[in-house]
């Protein structure tokens, strides 16, 4: 079997670069190809980096995440969905001002182990309230809601320099997420359990498809290859599996395919469900599930990368936060200012980055909401920068356009 | 007549449901008169209507979920009396309050989990499916097939009263869709339902509403006005659960002062951003406020009916904000239920409204970039006829640019297992493997993972996983049904001449009966759209 092929110049190519400009993977377990490769890996400081990006659709509440108890203004806002620090579950303490939602005890066992850090009052560019247009600020790199179908993931990918044999970016999930799509080769996969047709048959269609139809023979093929390297016996969800289990099984998933010595060393994936309106839950309820799970996911991954967790990060983003305030119906409301969460071996943690605005009315974004301080490019750019050196000018033009002004954040990286 | 087999395949997959098998006709009376086939659904507009024996309305409905969750919280609290124990967070009753999260990778992922206890259950197929869903079907493993799975499945609880107006209502529409003639007028339904939709996902009366909210607030205007439509969605129980309406409480409202509840913007800010105006669509955080108040008190009654008939959209003066409000820079005096349902009239004849239906519409029919001159034609159209979206299906089907776009688009899930049983003349009485299948496919039915709906281009449906995961189960299908067809027969049903030399190949080479039905299923032929 051929290890790679071009991509196919097809009717489908201009429309649909998810699927299309993905690299042509095949090649048995080992699903290789000629693709990117970070130009220190394996040389002077022994490092393999590697770089999972995590999106939370929906706008994750970043004061019910990381409260700051400490700030007197919080548990009026928040009422009755506010973390506190007594009682039956009281938040994990990460300093003498802010506290973890006491569902994520392995984020917060990280931070202990100074391999996790938390950037709060964060916010992209966006500053108004739709969801899918912060998404697409937030996945696209560009500073105001575009119309571009490419992601800053896959650009900063193609600003790697080429040429050893590792797979491509990994997009998780039935989709790939808008921040790993674009010209820069892609692979995807999701946790599968259905009975598989058999490969006669696959091949035989694999064969119509490059005939007639390119672009799905082009899917087709990597949903082949994928399935295949990313199934063991531990794979198999569980009956009855809820929402938190399911997202450790993705990145139990995910872990697997990135360990191995050829596997991807990016990889992008998406969690829905954090549009807490109503009946968001304080320390218990539904925000708590969810965290949970995220919790979970973490853990996943520290123990599926096993030695290469040593070299990884893990950032996880959402488009905006929510109101400080509680509103009519004990949820909150589309914010701006929120957390970044960073998770990994090669995280420099234990820390609390933060230039903390405070939650007085008048400096309240809006009135509304936590005000941002600090710009997510920022620490996306720091984390870009020194887990890959990726140059400033290329994170500045074409990974971040036009954001010169925003300098990647030193030392996330240790 | 002239035959065009080119124009079939686009009357009958890019509009329409798909040709159905047996002695149907369909290749040919779409070959011969292709514009015809698909216009002639819409001079019958009562053949959108949806109206089964044994469908209830809404405040039928609605009486019957309070009451079974009343009784459940009655037998609880009992419970609770006899034996006093410390609730336990993380085990929601099955029913009261399903999930209300939407977790559109997790639950996918776990629908595609292989069910212990279900053998085979999960598209379309002749056998009267057995085990009822799980209660919280969408935190459920799916409906997956195994097949050779030795033990028997233990006896299934019976169905609850929600679980079993779900299940009827799912196969009320499937059926419909199935023996449709075109289906155009179906394909037309289920765009303004996804367009609108809810999510059964959200709670009890969710899945209990989401048959008649199509049925009532959908399909009496698909072939109306958009202005009715909007008025009849805004004002339908399920959307008014579904983004917490009923919930919302005018600060200054009596209601509000008492209780210490306030305002949810969550309905009001989806109505200008998804359902009319879209983002950037010239709205403002204001607006969202504003129609937030003027929609205060917009409600349904509840099981003690004091407002109205329990599951009836009631008016609850008490709740609503007082005075008059500014939105998209005009005033709204305070009229009550007037004042809301006077900015849905001016909304739903905005420029940006116009624009974004239009560009949707053409998107699901034609193309993920559909060509501008017909995006622009829709919304002049549009506008023109105050939305009358008789007129618009009308001018997509008049327009040549939406018949000579080449076939790129790929079906959705809904749309291939429907085809497929078209195809194949499976009319089910059990929608059981419909259901399963669309989980697995990532297309659980009236279950998007965001109010944005189910997305609709070929990012979404034409990725590696999906695909795999479309041949797997074609490969089910056709282990279990391609006995006693004749696939080279069926081909010509699909695209007769249109065919192309490598899938008639392809098809005549297979090494048996069940590989040459799954290839098939999944030559661009039947994929494409």
């Amino acid at each position: 079997m051929m290890s790679m092929e071009t991509t196919n110049d097809c009717c489908e190519d201009m429309r649909s670069p998810v699927t299309s400009r993905r690299a042509l993977l095949f090649g048995g377990a080992s699903f290789a190809a000629w693709a990117y490769l970070p130009k220190f890996a394996r040389s002077a400081d022994g490092r393999d980096p590697r770089l999972v990006v995590v999106i939370l659709r929906g706008a994750l509440d970043g004061l019910a995440t990381v409260a700051p108890i400490g700030d007197p203004d919080y548990a009026g806002l928040h009422g009755s969905i506010a973390l506190t620090s007594g009682g039956p579950n009281a938040a994990l303490p990460l300093d003498n001002f802010f506290s973890l939602h006491p569902a994520m005890p392995e984020f917060a066992r990280m931070y202990r182990e100074k391999k996790a850090a938390v950037v709060h009052a964060v916010a992209t560019s966006y500053r108004d309230r739709s969801h899918f247009d912060g998404q697409d600020v937030l996945e696209s790199g560009f500073a105001g809601p575009g119309r571009v179908q490419s992601g800053w993931l896959n650009r900063a990918l193609e600003g790697l320099p080429k040429g050893e044999r590792v797979t491509s970016a990994l997009a998780i999930g039935p989709t790939a997420p808008l921040v790993l799509r674009g010209a820069a080769p892609t692979v995807g996969w999701a946790p599968v359990a259905l009975p598989q047709a058999a490969e006669d048959t696959a091949m035989r269609l694999l064969e119509l498809y490059q005939h007639r139809d390119p672009a799905l023979a082009n899917a087709l093929k990597q949903g082949l290859a994928l399935d295949k390297a990313a199934q063991g016996d531990d794979m198999k969800p569980k009956p009855g599996t809820n929402g938190a289990g399911a997202m450790r099984l993705v990145a139990r998933g995910a872990a697997k395919l990135m360990a191995a010595d050829d596997g991807p060393r990016i990889g992008a994936l998406a969690f829905d469900g954090w549009d807490t309106h109503a009946n968001e839950g304080g320390p218990v309820g539904r925000l708590a599930q969810l965290l949970g799970g995220l919790d979970g996911a973490f853990a996943e991954f520290e123990a599926g990368l096993g030695a290469r967790w040593r070299d990884t990060v893990i950032v996880v983003a959402t488009e905006f936060g929510r109101t400080a305030r509680i509103n009519g119906t004990q949820g909150t409301d589309h914010g701006t200012g929120t957390v970044a969460l960073l998770a990994g071996g090669a995280v420099k943690g234990g820390r609390m980055i933060a230039d903390w605005p405070g939650l007085k009315p008048a400096n309240l974004y809006q009135g509304r909401d936590l005000a941002p301080t600090t710009d997510l490019r920022a620490v996306m750019k720091g984390v870009l920068k020194d887990q890959f050196g990726l140059a400033e000018r290329v994170l500045a033009e074409s990974v971040f356009p036009d954001s010169t002004a925003v300098k990647p954040m030193q030392g996330l990286v240790g | 007549m002239a035959r065009d087999s080119q124009a079939a395949l686009v009357a009958l997959n890019r509009f329409g449901l798909g040709a159905r098998g047996g002695a149907s006709g369909d290749f040919l009376n779409a070959a011969s008169d292709p514009r015809g086939f698909v216009k002639a659904e819409l001079g019958r507009p009562n053949g959108v209507l949806l109206e089964m024996p044994g469908l209830q309305s809404t405040p039928a409905l609605g009486k019957a979920v309070f009451d079974y969750q009343f009784g459940i919280q009655q037998a609880r609290d009992a419970a609770a009396k006899a034996a006093p124990a410390p609730a336990t967070e993380g085990q929601p009753s099955p029913d009261a309050k399903a999930q209300r999260r939407n977790l559109s990778l997790n639950s996918i992922a776990m629908d595609m989990a292989p069910k212990e206890s279900a053998s085979k259950e999960s598209a379309p197929g002749e056998r009267p499916a057995k085990p009822p869903e799980n209660p919280n079907a969408a935190m459920a493993p799916a409906e997956a097939m195994r097949p050779n799975v030795p033990k028997p499945p233990p006896p299934p609880p019976p169905l609850n009263i929600i679980q079993k107006t779900f299940r009827a209502e799912a196969l009320a529409r499937l059926q419909r869709g199935i023996i449709a003639d075109c289906g155009f007028t179906e394909r037309l339904a289920v765009f303004w339902s996804n367009h609108f939709c809810i999510s059964v996902n959200k709670g009890g009366p969710a899945r209990m509403w989401a048959g008649s909210f199509e049925r009532e607030a959908i399909r009496p205007h698909v072939l109306g006005r958009f202005g009715d439509m909007l008025k009849a969605v805004e004002q339908h129980p399920a959307m008014l659960f579904f983004l917490d309406n009923q919930q919302s409480l005018g600060p200054d409202s009596r209601a509000g002062k008492n209780r210490n509840r306030g305002l949810n913007e969550n309905l009001a800010r989806e109505i200008l951003e998804l359902h009319t105006l879209g983002v950037g669509g010239g709205y403002s955080q204001e607006d969202v406020t504003a129609l937030a108040n003027i929609i205060t008190g917009w409600t349904y009654a509840g099981r003690l009916g004091q407002l109205g008939p329990p599951g009836s959209f009631v008016f609850n003066a008490n709740a609503h904000q007082p005075g008059a409000q500014r939105v998209m820079g005009k005033i709204y005096d305070a009229a009550g239920v007037a004042q809301g349902e006077a900015v849905l009239a001016d909304i739903a004849r905005h420029p940006s409204t116009a624009k974004f239906i239009a560009g949707k519409f053409a998107r699901h029919f034609v193309a993920d970039d559909p060509p501008p001159a017909l995006v622009a034609r829709l919304a002049d159209v549009f506008t023109r006829t105050d939305g009358d979206l008789k007129a618009l299906a009308t001018a997509l089907i008049d327009s040549d640019d939406a018949w000579k776009a080449p076939l790129s688009k790929m079906r959705s899930p809904y749309d291939f297992l429907v085809a497929t049983g078209r195809l194949l003349a499976q009319i089910p009485n059990d929608p059981g493997r419909y259901l399963g299948g669309l989980n697995a496919l990532g297309q659980p039915l009236w279950a998007p993972a965001g109010p944005n709906g189910f997305p609709d281009s070929n990012a979404a449906w034409a990725a590696p996983e999906g695909i795999k995961l479309r041949l797997d189960m074609s490969a089910q299908i056709a282990s279990r049904l391609a006995d006693g067809v004749d696939p080279r027969d069926l081909l010509e049903l699909v695209a007769a001449d249109a065919a192309s030399s490598e899938t008639r190949r392809t098809i005549e080479r297979a090494e048996s009966r069940q590989q040459a039905l799954a290839l098939l299923l999944m030559s661009p032929e039947f994929q494409r759209r």
